[in-house]
């Protein structure tokens, strides 16, 4: 045993022990420890095994750049995998597996491939797996494929739930170390609305691990004091475990926080996670500073560890990561790491500084080694030993942990998240972030102010600033006082010479040094095409700790400024961010709201069978007893309309109201087909094009006053349409007098239709209604039976005399039910979508299957409706180019099957008798197809070249997805009563 | 140097420090007979196949980054040959064709992966939009398969068959589409042409068309005026930018488009499946992380990166796609600037300016056309003809209404 | 761009209640306008990078069509107005 809880100290409870699991062995933690400390205060070193070469590895750091102790939390479909176990708050009965492994962590196949290293260096996927050509897909990819990735995502559905919220304040304040503190506790007493969040679980930052005193307390004690007082306070919200990971524009952050990934069993009445998109006027940015990895042979040993980390584990959580600590540091964090850890009682084995002097007090008694480096280190899947080297003579220092420092790096992620680039500080060798405008302040270590004293200084001064700025006065204050505290200045050290073993720069995808120089070697310097051709900076950590050593390392070797090389771009999610709680609330049923029409409960009564239509869902079919499939029910019903008659729930369709002096100039703008002199009380069809000439939507609109129209939209359109009509109302003819208002949902609407439509409907209707009275295309109000007031449509969509009678939604129920009860008599029948496209086909009707945005008036039949009068309308201008009215296009035309028995399918493409298939044979496609029971075969529209010459020609509908060929003949496309003497009936 | 078995052995027994660059840093000469503006996956395959296919010799490719900086390097790296319109299925086909030999062509391993695409299709009237395009793949001779419920629920059993709030009912798949490496695709190109003599000029930023007597004589740059007999503009994100300096009126809007990996995770998805009830595909890299998008976020835009509203709702597509998404964490997030043109469809095309020929109108679906952009591109520069399978990419389409408007969309790139 | 927008006639509220149509600075020409004019219109997109005046409607609110002038770089949001007022400084 090396690691080992320390007898007292650190922020956990010792009095709430906590069980838990990794890779089955049971272990116990404390309340207030994360997964690593509870990990390494077990002695559980080795945590996981790298991306490639399947390599020990332990854990590095004790926040959220963890690039090696990732683990999957969880089991089946309530697992978490690649969790970092240094940011996972320890529960009861937490159960952690390690990952990318073969059979076990401590015996991995897969680590073979660190004796093929040398065929596995950068780029290597590039240059090789190309012989034979066959094999790539056969046998390299599947390995390589197989080898990838970390955790396992099991893909069940997830039982957790999740939601999203709207937050709105003055200051948003990330992160609540000793700046962020500060600045939200001057922000809180001035007024300001605050929120303060911060990803631990535990508010504080670096000051839970400090050892120096804050006025006259120790660092622990002052800050509870100001948490104290910022709880008092009601205009500051406190968000721990809440992780800021986006800045969007206008100010608006996104972060998640994390509700109950900290209890063994969430309540269901919370979700584990919650979405926060956080409107600020202003934020302040108190992210601190990532301590910097060093880059020295055998770094990856599991018990090699940021210097920062280690005294954190110590003070904060009581674990001394080793009984014999090395130190190897460039700068005086790692003396403060020293000092720290022998208060402890752990044995210091030596300090290994790579400066050649500095004024840093080591411990009593402790060795300091300067101009030195470490230049491998021993053991397997623990360190049990440094090689030193100085001046050429080597030394071998025992020791079951190295402690490393770097130097530092200010965390600032979210400020260059927009495209501003980090600057390069040559006095604080790191970059910083630019000035990103006053929405976004940088303050504290974050902005190259490391010292305790600077930080709570710079929060609170940056949050008079932006007080002031945001017209709030502030009290006067004095900054609190430190003592105890070290320099943490540094001299820059991007690689530690001489390595007898790979120095690595990304731990987790197993980039080393000399993958960054084969990079530069073959052309690929600049830091994105280091990046992509190495894959440093492309791991989980997303470059957190290896960004900049590649920077360091890619400027020094070129002999250039690292201010030259540069960052990688920063972007959104600072850290990972699960779907689930991105997605919330909306997915499964609930992805997108359901619209019932006002009938619906009428349909379901009738036996409808329902089929989603947009958001609505309709009447697929009424099945009735005996019948077993959907064609049974549907030519049952389309022939009881040929015969007798049905009733159809047409509510869905787009009802737009409008109103106006100018209504009729409006809708005679914006359809194709004249609409200036049609009179009250009378229905037309009417064709609106896009300003490009295609057909955009189709339906009737009726007269029902001079100044009032009712017009109906397809139902897919019908919110389209309303945009379409209020841009061109308010930006084409802003002094057009006109109105509108839908009236989809007000309105329910029912067509009847049939030979004895009239008789039942007149049952029901005061008014007369007879062919003479009201004839077909009359439209206006009715009385029904009762004195309801009613709005009556004679239109046809399936070619019989029919109806639509529109009645107050509350009511449509009542009515359908009427005039189910009315026709009885008369072998009335509810028929559904199906019915109608099987009606409407017969009939020759086209819908959106025909238009598809793709299609002129003309190509469907209409060309002769379009106003060659009208001085203007929506798409005149564009319907005469060239293409739009060439001879060859595709015109909408009938097909039946020469054989009646054989079967056509929507989707089927067109060629000539004998043609050899190809796109340039290509003669259209069929648009709707159905079986006719009223003509007993297969019936189809289809698009074909140059179509209405070509009545009585035969081509062959190609069905290769079907393996079909059939031999059809061309006809004009209305099937049923080319005459419309039913219709008029 | 070429990659072969023995050179890998040879240069890992010694080290691996005897590789030579994949490309020269060359100084831009006073003339090329050919200059490409944009040193993208689109710009470096024009320039190889001049060289190679076309015999051209002097040629540069001018580049205001790194080569691949731009969409090449941030994309979803789908390809895949499955569109309805004749315009466009023989020009995609094309390009598969050229990815299917395109690794022992320029001798780097892009790492294509035909693992296959699939369309889901959720209600009837989508059902028949695919079989329309299935049959048109299959008239061009590119096999195509129209699954059911069951065969999809055999084949991707993690899709959200239970409570889908649109039901899936099948698919469309073709057996050839996949993925490959986006950045290798670029650098595979890059080291191909650079091998054949194209000088690739990086961090050369075009800042004016010099044109003389009507016609186009060379680009001031940030190194300086560089004559060339023709330019060809393959700046897509920035065809508006670079063609108003020749003073070109374009179809054009720059839209950004957004797109995210996950954490690495052990095999999961094998296919790239797209959601047919709204835009989200995903597939998975041979790395391990879930590649996947949908759609754009709606706005002119020329920063890259987007919005949170558009974020969310893509994962929302996601877990409703496949619910099992829900505890996969999503890594990074990126944008990238489309050309979108009015028709959602490409123009590689001439212009009214004799010498001046131009490629752009991508959308975001240039990866997998890059080979046969490159192609027919430099066929139509080199030969100053249009290639038969992009006669149909003309930029005039739109004033003499011949659109191939594949959503049917119409003029306004948004919706596309 | 724009997670919030600040509608005239509702106050500041999220994106998702509008939805975007395109270059405002466009105007429909006169119907006896040039062929050229009128693909222009139609079809032809100055797209610059920098300030531009766009079409969005606040379809979840007020229902106005609305001129958001911004900045397609750096995404600030300069101005909003309602679109008819505009047009009707424009002279349509």
């Amino acid at each position: 045993m090396t690691a080992y809880r320390l007898a007292s100290g650190g922020l956990i409870d010792r009095s709430a022990p906590l069980d838990f699991r990794f890779d089955g062995r049971n272990l116990t933690g404390f309340s207030g420890d994360t997964l690593a400390s509870a990990l390494l205060a077990n002695d559980q070193l080795l945590v996981g095994r790298s991306f490639k070469y399947h390599r020990p590895r332990g854990i590095v750091t004790a926040g959220p750049s963890e690039p090696n102790a990732l683990v999957t939390i969880g089991k089946g479909a309530d697992s978490d995998p690649n969790t970092k176990a240094t940011v996972a708050e320890l529960y009861s009965g937490l159960d952690a597996h390690s990952q990318n492994r073969f059979p076990s962590l401590k015996y991995d196949f897969g680590a073979v491939n660190g004796l093929l290293s040398p065929f596995l260096g950068a780029g290597f996927y590039y240059k090789t797996f190309m012989w034979p050509a066959a094999f790539w897909e056969k046998v390299y990819e599947p390995i390589i494929r197989k080898a990838a990735g970390l955790g396992r995502a099991v893909l069940e559905r997830d039982p957790q739930a999740y939601e999203k919220c709207w937050a709105h304040c003055d200051l948003l304040v990330i992160g609540s170390g000793p700046t962020g503190l500060m600045a939200a506790l001057t922000a809180g007493r001035a007024g300001l609305r605050v929120i303060l969040a911060d990803e631990d679980f535990r508010l504080g930052g670096s000051l839970l691990g400090e050892t120096a005193r804050v006025n006259d307390a120790s660092a622990q004690d002052f800050t509870e004091t100001v948490l104290a007082e910022l709880r008092s306070l009601p205009n500051v919200t406190m968000m721990p475990r809440t992780t800021v990971f986006g800045w969007y524009d206008d100010n608006v952050f996104g972060a998640v926080e994390r509700v109950q990934k900290h209890v063994a069993l969430p309540q269901a009445k919370l979700p584990v996670e919650r979405l926060w998109r956080i409107a600020a006027k202003r934020a302040l940015l108190a992210t601190g500073a990532e301590e910097r990895p060093l880059v020295f042979g055998g770094n990856d040993r599991p018990g090699v560890i940021m210097a920062g980390a280690m005294r954190t584990y110590a003070n904060r959580f009581g674990v001394a990561a080793g009984k014999s600590v090395a130190i190897f540091t460039n700068g005086s964090a790692g003396y403060r790491t020293a000092a720290d850890l022998a208060a402890h009682g752990v044995e210091i084995a030596a300090i290994i500084d790579s400066r050649a002097e500095g004024a840093d007090v080591a411990p009593d008694g402790v060795r300091v080694i300067r101009s030195a480096s470490v230049i491998d280190t021993k053991g397997r899947q623990r360190v049990c030993g440094a090689v030193v080297e100085r001046s050429g003579f080597e030394q071998t220092i025992a020791c079951d942990a190295i402690a490393m420092s770097g130097g530092w790096n200010p965390v600032i992620h979210l400020a260059c998240q927009r495209g501003a680039k980090a600057i390069w500080s040559e006095d604080l060798k790191t970059f910083l972030a630019p000035d990103v405008g006053n929405g976004l302040v940088v303050a504290g270590a974050a902005a190259g102010r490391y010292t305790l004293a600077g930080c709570l200084k710079d929060g609170a001064e940056k949050a008079v600033v932006i007080a002031a700025d945001l017209g709030f006065s502030t009290v006067s204050h004095t900054a609190p006082a430190v003592e105890g505290e070290i320099d943490p200045s540094f001299t820059a050290l991007w690689y530690s010479p001489g390595a007898k073993a790979k120095a690595f720069v990304d731990f987790q995808n197993d980039v080393h040094v000399k993958d960054i120089g084969l990079a530069l070697r073959e052309g690929f310097g600049h830091v994105e095409h280091a990046k992509r051709y190495t894959t440093n900076g492309m791991a989980t950590d997303q470059g957190k700790l290896s960004g900049i050593n590649a920077t360091g390392l890619l400027a020094a070797m070129q002999g250039i400024s690292p201010a030259d090389v540069g960052t990688t771009t920063f972007r959104p999610f600072y850290t990972p961010v699960a779907f689930g709680a991105l997605a919330g609330t909306s997915r499964d049923e609930h992805a997108a709201p359901v619209r019932k029409s006002p009938l619906h409960g009428w349909a379901q009564r009738n036996g409808a069978v329902f089929v989603d239509s947009g958001l609505w869902f309709r009447p697929a079919y009424f099945s009735r007893g005996g019948e077993k499939t959907w064609r049974e029910s549907t030519d049952r019903e389309v022939r009881n309309i040929r015969e007798n008659a049905g009733l159809c729930d047409v509510s869905t369709l787009g009802k737009i109201e409008v109103f106006g002096p100018d209504a009729a100039e409006f809708l005679n703008r914006l359809y194709c087909n004249p609409f200036l002199k049609l009179p009250v009380g009378k229905a037309r069809y009417g064709l609106m094009l896009r300003e490009d000439g295609m057909v955009y939507d189709d339906g009737t609109t009726s007269r029902l006053s001079h100044e009032h129209f009712v017009m109906t939209t397809t139902t897919a359109l019908a919110g389209g349409v309303m945009s379409h009509m209020e841009y061109c109302a308010q930006v084409h003819w802003p002094d057009l007098k006109v109105r509108f208002c839908s009236s989809t949902d007000q309105w329910a609407q029912m067509a009847i239709a049939g030979p004895k439509a009239r008789l039942v409907l007149q049952a029901l209707v005061e008014d007369d209604i007879s062919d003479a009275a009201f004839p077909f295309l009359a439209a206006g109000a009715v009385t029904l039976r009762g004195g309801l007031k009613a709005r009556l449509f004679r239109i046809s969509f399936s070619g019989e005399l029919a109806y639509e009678l529109a009645v107050p939604a509350g009511l449509g129920e009542a009515v359908a039910d009427a005039v189910m009860e009315e026709g009885m008599a008369h072998g009335i029948c509810a028929y559904g979508l199906e019915a109608l496209n099987v009606l409407r086909i017969e009939k020759g009707h086209v819908t959106h299957a025909e238009f598809a945005g793709r299609v002129t008036p003309d190509d469907a039949g209409f060309g002769r409706m379009v106003s060659a009068q009208k001085p203007d309308f929506i798409g005149k201008r564009l319907s005469t180019r060239y293409g739009l009215t060439a001879a060859d296009r595709m015109q909408m035309v009938g097909l039946k099957p020469v054989e009646p028995d054989q079967h056509i399918r929507a989707g089927a493409h067109l060629l000539r008798e004998g043609a050899k298939p190809s796109t340039l044979n290509d003669q259209g496609y069929v648009s709707s197809a159905c079986f006719s029971p009223t003509l007993g075969h297969d019936i189809a529209l289809a698009f074909l070249k140059s179509g209405r010459e070509r009545y009585g020609e035969r081509v062959v509908v190609w069905d290769k997805l079907a393996g079909a060929e059939v031999v059809a003949e061309i006809c004009n496309p209305v099937f049923v009563d080319p005459g419309n003497t039913k219709l008029n009936s | 140097m070429r990659y072969s078995a023995f050179s890998i052995v040879k240069n890992a027994l010694t080290g691996n420090v005897n590789w030579t660059p994949a490309w020269r840093q060359p100084e831009p000469k006073p003339f090329y007979d050919v200059i490409i503006v944009g040193g993208g996956g689109h710009g470096l395959a024009t320039a190889y196949y001049l060289a190679k296919e076309f015999g051209l010799k002097n040629i540069a490719v001018l580049e205001k980054g790194y080569l691949g900086s731009g969409n090449v390097g941030r994309n979803t790296t789908i390809v895949r040959s499955n569109y309805m319109l004749p315009g466009n299925e023989p020009f995609y086909e094309f390009s598969m064709k050229l990815w299917e030999g395109m690794e022992q062509d320029l001798n780097y391993n892009a790492m294509l992966s035909q693992r296959g695409i699939i369309n889901l299709y959720h209600n009837d009237g989508q059902r028949d939009a695919y079989i329309r395009r299935g049959n048109a793949m299959w008239m061009e001779g590119v096999p195509a398969e129209l699954l059911d419920r069951a065969a999809l629920k055999k084949m991707l059993p993690f899709l959200n068959f239970d409570h889908a709030r649109f039901p899936i009912m099948g698919g469309l798949l073709q057996k050839r589409g996949g993925t490959a490496r986006h950045d290798a695709v670029a650098w595979g190109y890059a080291r191909a042409a650079d091998r054949l003599g194209v000088d690739l000029i990086q961090n050369c930023e075009v800042a004016g068309i010099r044109r003389e007597n009507g016609v186009v004589t060379g680009v001031e740059t940030s190194r300086g005026f560089i004559g060339c007999g023709k330019l060809g503009l393959a700046a897509a994100g920035n065809t508006s930018r670079v063609g108003e300096m020749a003073d070109l009126k374009l179809p054009i809007e720059s839209h950004v488009l957004q797109a995210f990996v996950t954490e690495g995770l052990k095999p999961a998805i094998d296919h790239v499946i797209t959601y047919g009830a709204g835009h989200f595909y995903i597939s998975q890299s041979d790395k391990g992380g879930l590649v996947f998008g949908a759609e754009i976020d709606g706005y002119n835009s020329y920063a890259q990166r987007g919005n949170l509203a558009t974020v969310e709702h893509v994962m929302e597509e996601g877990v409703t796609m496949i619910p099992g998404l829900s505890r996969v964490r999503v890594l990074r997030s990126w944008g990238g600037v489309m050309d979108m043109s009015m028709d959602g469809s490409p123009i590689i095309s001439h212009t009214p300016i004799d010498n001046l020929y131009l490629n752009c109108g991508w959308c975001y679906g240039g990866f997998k056309a890059t080979p046969a952009s490159g192609w027919c591109f430099a066929h139509l520069i080199a030969k100053n003809e249009t290639h038969p399978v992009a006669r149909f990419l003309r930029l005039d389409r739109f004033e003499r209404g011949y659109p191939i408007d594949e959503h049917g969309a119409g003029p306004q790139p948004n919706l596309h | 761009m724009a997670s919030l927008i600040h509608c005239p006639h509702c106050g500041v509220r999220p994106k998702e209640e509008f939805s975007i149509r395109g270059d405002a600075s466009l105007i429909r020409p006169d119907p006896e306008a040039s062929d050229e004019a009128w693909n222009d219109y139609v079809h032809i997109r100055s797209n610059p990078r920098g300030r531009y005046r766009e079409h969005w409607q606040h379809v979840a609110g007020c229902r106005r069509w609305l001129v958001v002038e911004r900045d397609t770089f750096t995404h600030e949001v300069f101005a909003v107005t309602d679109a008819a007022s505009s047009a009707r400084e424009a002279g349509r």
